[in-house]
């Protein structure tokens, strides 16, 4: 029956959907306004294109618009969306229903919140198929095993009798790929797939999307934000910006010559200029981690025995996936979590573990910035206060003078005056980053911890924090104990990196130690995961031995032995799980845990 | 399996913990009371030696914790003392008014909780519509009228004007079930039209918010027809939170109950409690307080385990 | 004062007769000795007189003026009520906040404190407490507090902990500030709106319940006039058809009515609000 369709549907040269003068509106708190304004789009069959642009640029309205869907709160207003002749915007709910899931299927960010958590995965697989009448149960099933099968998912035949809380994120991820794959498709929609997933996961999905769409010749609308993921899959990229197409082109032209400035500037944003370390003569430790041991609650260790030393006027930068340890890390600095064992001296003081045992000037010293800028500013507080309430609390300024220092720290965040009286709603999401900078230096802190301080924002607002921040340290010889998850974030801003992997130090040194060879087993594998911006990087690495061994697989905390054993290439049998890497400092400075030498690394690096 | 018992039998070690706290409040109210409770309800005017012999009648000269285990073991062993105003046997009071207020109490649910299910996932599939706007502001001005408002408009209309429905319940155990039915039919009105308004919203509120999750969505692209997206995508998910409405409510019924009961004379354990109260006849109160409060608790602990018991979450651990 | 009356014209009628009526019974509880015909407590003529030019509404059981104890109802029972939803706000609110800002063990002990009483129905719990003590205001009113305390506790905590998780407030104990300047500055100004709602709902519950006391014959206590007792002293006329005995409890229900109303277009328009941002 399906075939017959397929058969059916006009020639191959006819597009399989086209989208002519699309405009959708959503509403906002002042009425409807239009999100996408005027789009044309055509795909071929087994064509895929990517649809990139920052948030606000309605390219996840127009992928859904492409099943005639419309979110609540949204409308398509103008325009065509013809599928295989059908014209979507005039069928019926009941045609259209009829085309999802069978010719035209989705994949969500979130696996996690997309899969009905009170049924099975296998019988969610098997749903489409048999609700619209074209398998049996058994056969759509048996269609779902040998299809996780092929896909390499762990224990096939089983896995998909588990429910969705069983499943690890990037399993889980895999298996919607596969879902959607359930009654072949001729179009699948990807809604940034990848975007809430760890590198080294993300490899895993994009392995399995491109396994799926390329190898079976399905088109496939593609969704994101980063430019280098898409550009592994797309034919064609089409650029948007606040519901506007910016340029349209091959994705290898998009890539080497964009027409337009907007497009460069993504391009340049992802684009790694390192930052050149300064010699700083007699270097002073500001902060010691000592064999920080740390866990909340009755729970496992989070970070186990980890030791970091910050120098004065540098940065540190804190590198990890997620159950790295790395945000229970700043935790600790700051005081929230009192450490099980260690400690932590800064000026060479001991600082106290809990925070209501730390002094007000200890306080004042340590400041932090996060990752949601959202919810880091009280919405009920004028940015006035936001920032005044630092310099009368800590240094007792009042009146005309916290005044004049208000409007100099907006100025050196690079904020008019006028903003002083602003609240956090009528913020971007860049500028209340700035703000929360600007709170930060207001306590005139020697050290501030930045958590994931770029992660939220756009590609090229994070570019402009991260410069920011950097002239402020070159201005004010502020330290930085800068957390990412991110290598090229990390890449542009540190000094020295601290790689951990489930909550023990594997790597740490000066930024070109770390980042050149002799690599570490996991920061080889970390540093190939990270995308880059050229056609046929996805395929590259997929072959290498890092990616062989180390992908697909869960990071656990264990109690004894190198816990990345299970996943190292150069693993040796018996010994890497049974004991504890030593931990081992070159000449240089340099420490990584691991039981082969420095040469040994040396060599392995050459692979 | 061994996961999810063990979280069962803390619910129900909590459930009977806060039975024990109830238990311990309701007998120990009484010496939170200047001087003593055999003075304060006498009154001023009595003498020395009728407080005494009342005294030893409440068993006040016997200290508080034995006065307790007394009382628990009699509450325990269906004796549970005697009636200060008119000397009977206070299980022998209840008995008969138990089961007729769990009479009322259940049929009043029969009707509301399928009526409130219905009306509540109606509003909430066509939420915003004229349907939802106008069940939504009878609701609010049902929940905003006190009982006996309702009761009396009942008894006005239906007993007094059209006279098809007596306006004072007069039930007892000799009356086949279709005549107490029948004479307890305005009572139950009542508390269903308080109790489905309550209920109702609370579905619809739920549903609502269980529409809105990616699942749903993704049930829709995936071209699943309406009908079987609230039947096998949402009712699963839906099942533990509306759990806790019906029950929420049932014990809202049980509340409701005591003010019906007196404006339709209705012979139940509500209206016994009032009386009690105004006699100020405390053994019973105290017992009669203990019955509701243990209903109350038994409700909300049964939710509690629904909503364990179905989550799948719950019951297949990582 | 412009952007106020901008979002009250914006409002749905509903919520503008709401208003409306809260209004009115307002100013006739402040001003009832000015509007009411006869005193509270004069007893005119005999009981239970029909509607007439002399008592409008009628006599009660006493041969006191209906009308005029209406009026002074109003007065006597929203003063009680509003009396008792401020301090179980108080109660509540501020142990909720404490709960919410300060977390751990303090939380622990509150919140468990809580859940036994509301673990018992509040009107039997209040009953209880009516029968050991008698039906004296002072008890009735330290009575209903606690227990109303214990559901504004419920709310203020859950929302104060919403707020508590928030970065802000993080940052805020990182600077170091008191707890009283966290909950002040911090928690309460993100929280007024849904405590705002709650306090519509809370003196709802607690007028209804006071009503229903009252009815039962075990809140205010005469002579003072009060909705409730009048619908319990008039209710035998309702078997004549005399529709009396509906016009005091119909006062409560329309109070009740109104001030849900309002409280509806609040709730829906600070969630609308939440939708958007």
């Amino acid at each position: 029956m399906l075939v017959d369709m397929k058969d059916n549907s006009g020639s191959e040269s006819e597009p399989l959907l086209q989208m002519k003068g699309l405009r959708i509106e959503g509403l906002s708190e002042n009425g409807w306004q239009e999100i996408v304004c005027g789009i044309d789009l055509q795909l071929k069959r087994g064509e895929i294109i990517g649809l990139i642009g920052e948030s606000g640029a309605g390219k996840s309205t127009i992928g859904l618009a492409a099943m005639g869907y419309a979110r609540d709160g949204c409308r398509i207003t103008e325009g065509d969306i013809i599928f295989d002749g059908i014209e979507l915007r005039t069928a019926s709910e009941e045609e259209k229903r009829k085309l999802r899931g069978t010719r035209i299927s989705y994949v969500a960010q979130s696996a996690a919140a997309a899969f009905n958590p009170a049924h099975r995965l296998l019988e969610q697989f098997a749903e489409v198929p048999v609700a619209h009448k074209i398998l049996s149960l058994s056969k759509a099933k048996e269609k779902g095993r040998a299809l996780y099968r092929s896909l390499d998912l762990p224990d096939p035949e089983n896995i998909g009798e588990r429910w969705p809380h069983q499943v690890s994120g990037g399993q889980l991820q895999r298996m919607m790929v596969a879902m959607a794959m359930s009654c072949e498709p001729d179009l699948i929609i990807f809604d940034e797939p990848t975007t809430a997933l760890d590198v080294t996961t993300q490899i895993e999905v994009l392995k399995t999307i491109k396994e799926i769409v390329i190898d079976r010749n399905v088109a496939a609308i593609y969704v994101t934000h980063d430019l280098a993921v898409v550009a592994q899959m797309a034919d064609h990229l089409m650029v948007l910006r606040h519901g506007n197409l910016i340029e349209v082109n091959s994705t290898g032209q998009i890539l080497k010559s964009p027409k337009q400035e907007y497009t460069q500037n993504l391009l340049d944003a992802r684009s790694r200029n390192e930052k050149i370390t300064a010699q700083i003569p007699n270097p002073k430790t500001l902060l010691s981690i000592e064999s920080v041991t740390a866990g909340y609650g009755k729970g496992p260790d989070i970070l186990q025995d980890v030791s970091i030393l910050v120098e004065k006027g540098r940065t540190v930068a804190v590198v990890g996936e997620s159950g790295s340890g790395k945000s229970t890390l700043a935790r600790v600095v700051t005081g929230l979590l009192p450490a099980r064992f260690g400690g932590i001296h800064f000026r060479g003081e001991p600082l106290p573990d809990k925070l209501n045992h730390r002094e007000k000037q200890q306080l004042q010293k340590v400041q932090m910035i996060s990752q949601l800028p959202d919810i880091a500013l009280n919405p009920r507080q004028r940015v006035r206060d936001i920032i005044g309430r630092p310099l009368s609390f800590y240094l007792g300024l009042k009146g005309k003078e916290k005044e004049q220092r208000i409007n100099e720290l907006l100025q050196q965040i690079e904020l008019p005056q006028s903003f002083i009286d602003r609240l956090p709603s009528e913020l971007s999401g860049g500028e209340k980053q700035r703000i929360c900078i600007a709170r930060a230096l207001a306590a005139e802190p020697e050290l501030i911890i930045c958590d994931e301080v770029t992660s939220a924002l756009d590609s090229i607002v994070a570019k402009a924090i991260l410069n920011l921040l950097q002239r402020l340290q070159n201005e004010l010889g502020v330290t930085y104990l800068f957390i990412s998850h991110d290598l090229d974030t990390v890449a542009n801003i540190a000094d020295q990196v601290v790689v951990l992997y489930a909550g023990r130090v594997a790597e740490q040194g000066s930024k070109s130690a770390v980042f050149q060879p002799p690599f570490h087993p996991y920061t080889r594998l970390l540093l190939s995961s990270v995308p880059e911006m050229r056609q046929g990087w996805l395929e590259e690495t997929l072959s290498t031995r890092e990616a062989k061994a180390g992908i697909a697989r869960e990071v656990k905390i264990t109690e004894q032995g190198c816990p990345f054993a299970e996943r190292c290439p150069i693993a040796i049998e018996d010994v890497c799980v049974a004991s504890r890497p030593p931990l081992q400092t070159t000449t240089s400075g340099h420490v990584y845990a691991c039981q082969h030498s420095i040469e040994v690394l040396l060599r392995e690096s050459q692979y | 399996m061994q996961h999810i018992l063990k979280i069962i039998a803390q619910r129900l070690a909590l459930g009977l913990l806060t039975l024990f706290a109830i238990s311990l409040i309701i007998t120990f109210g009484v010496e939170l009371l200047p001087g003593d409770l055999a003075q304060a309800i006498l009154g001023q005017g009595a003498t020395p030696e009728t407080v005494r012999v009342f005294r030893l009648e409440l068993g006040l000269d016997k200290p508080p914790y034995l006065r307790y285990l007394d009382w628990l073991g009699g509450m325990a062993t269906g004796d549970m003392g005697v009636s200060l105003s008119n000397k009977r046997q206070i299980s022998e009071l209840i008995g008969m008014r138990l089961s007729n207020t769990l009479f009322l109490g259940g049929f009043a649910a029969l009707i509301a909780i399928p009526l409130a299910l219905t009306l509540g996932i109606l509003a909430a599939l066509y939420r915003n519509s004229l349907f939802d706007r106008t069940i939504n502001t009878v609701t609010i001005t049902s929940i905003s009228f006190p009982e006996f408002f309702i009761a009396y408009v009942l008894i006005l209309f239906f007993a007094i004007n059209l006279g098809w429905f007596p306006g004072i319940s007069n039930i007892s155990s000799e009356l086949s079930l279709g005549d107490r039915l029948y004479r307890t039919l305005l009572p139950a009105a009542t508390l269903t039209l308080v109790c489905v308004a309550h209920m109702m919203r609370m579905t619809r509120a739920s549903i609502i918010n269980l529409l809105a999750s990616p699942y749903i969505e993704m049930a829709r692209l995936k071209g699943i027809k309406p009908m079987r997206i609230i039947m096998r995508h949402a009712l699963p998910n839906a099942l533990a939170p509306i759990v806790n409405v019906i029950a929420l409510n049932l014990a809202y019924l049980v509340v409701g109950v005591v003010i019906v009961e007196v404006v339709f004379v209705y012979p139940g354990l509500g209206q016994l409690l009032v009386d009690s109260v105004s006699k100020r006849d405390v053994p019973v109160v105290q017992a009669c307080s203990m019955i509701f409060a243990s209903v109350y608790i038994l409700l909300n602990l049964f939710a509690d385990i629904v909503s364990i018991i179905t989550n799948p979450r719950l019951l297949y651990p990582r | 004062m412009n952007n106020m009356f901008k979002t009250l014209s914006s409002a749905p009628l509903s919520a503008k007769f709401g208003m409306i009526v809260i209004f009115t019974y307002l100013v006739v509880a402040v001003f009832a000795p000015l509007i009411a015909p006869y005193g509270e407590r004069e007893i005119l003529g005999r009981a239970y007189e029909l509607w007439s030019s002399e008592y409008p509404l009628g006599t009660d059981n006493l041969g006191r003026d209906m009308l005029s104890r209406l009026i002074y109802g109003a007065r006597n029972t929203l003063g009680l009520t509003l009396t008792i939803t401020v301090l179980a706000f108080l109660l509540g609110g501020i142990l909720g906040m404490i709960a919410a800002a300060l977390g751990g063990w303090v939380d622990q002990i509150l919140s468990r404190i809580v859940d036994v009483f509301m673990a018992i129905p509040s009107l039997i719990f209040a009953l209880l407490i009516l029968s050991i003590f008698g039906t004296s205001m002072p008890y009735l009113i330290a009575t209903i507090v606690v227990l109303d305390a214990t559901r504004v506790f419920r709310i203020a905590r859950a929302t104060a902990m919403n707020v508590a998780v928030m970065d802000y407030v993080e940052v805020a104990r990182l600077r170091g500030e008191k707890l009283g300047w966290v909950i002040r500055k911090e928690i309460l100004p993100n929280i007024t709106a849904p405590l705002l709602a709650e306090f519509g709902l809370r003196f709802c519950f607690v007028f209804l319940f006071i009503s229903a006391l009252s009815f039962l014959g075990l809140g205010i206590q005469p002579p003072t006039a009060d909705w409730g007792s009048m619908v319990r002293d008039s209710s035998t006329l309702i078997s004549y058809g005399d529709v009396t005995p509906l016009i005091p409890a119909g006062a409560i229900a329309l109070l009740t009515v109104a001030v849900n109303f309002v409280v509806d277009w609040m709730l829906h328009r600070s969630s609308g609000l939440k939708d958007v941002s």
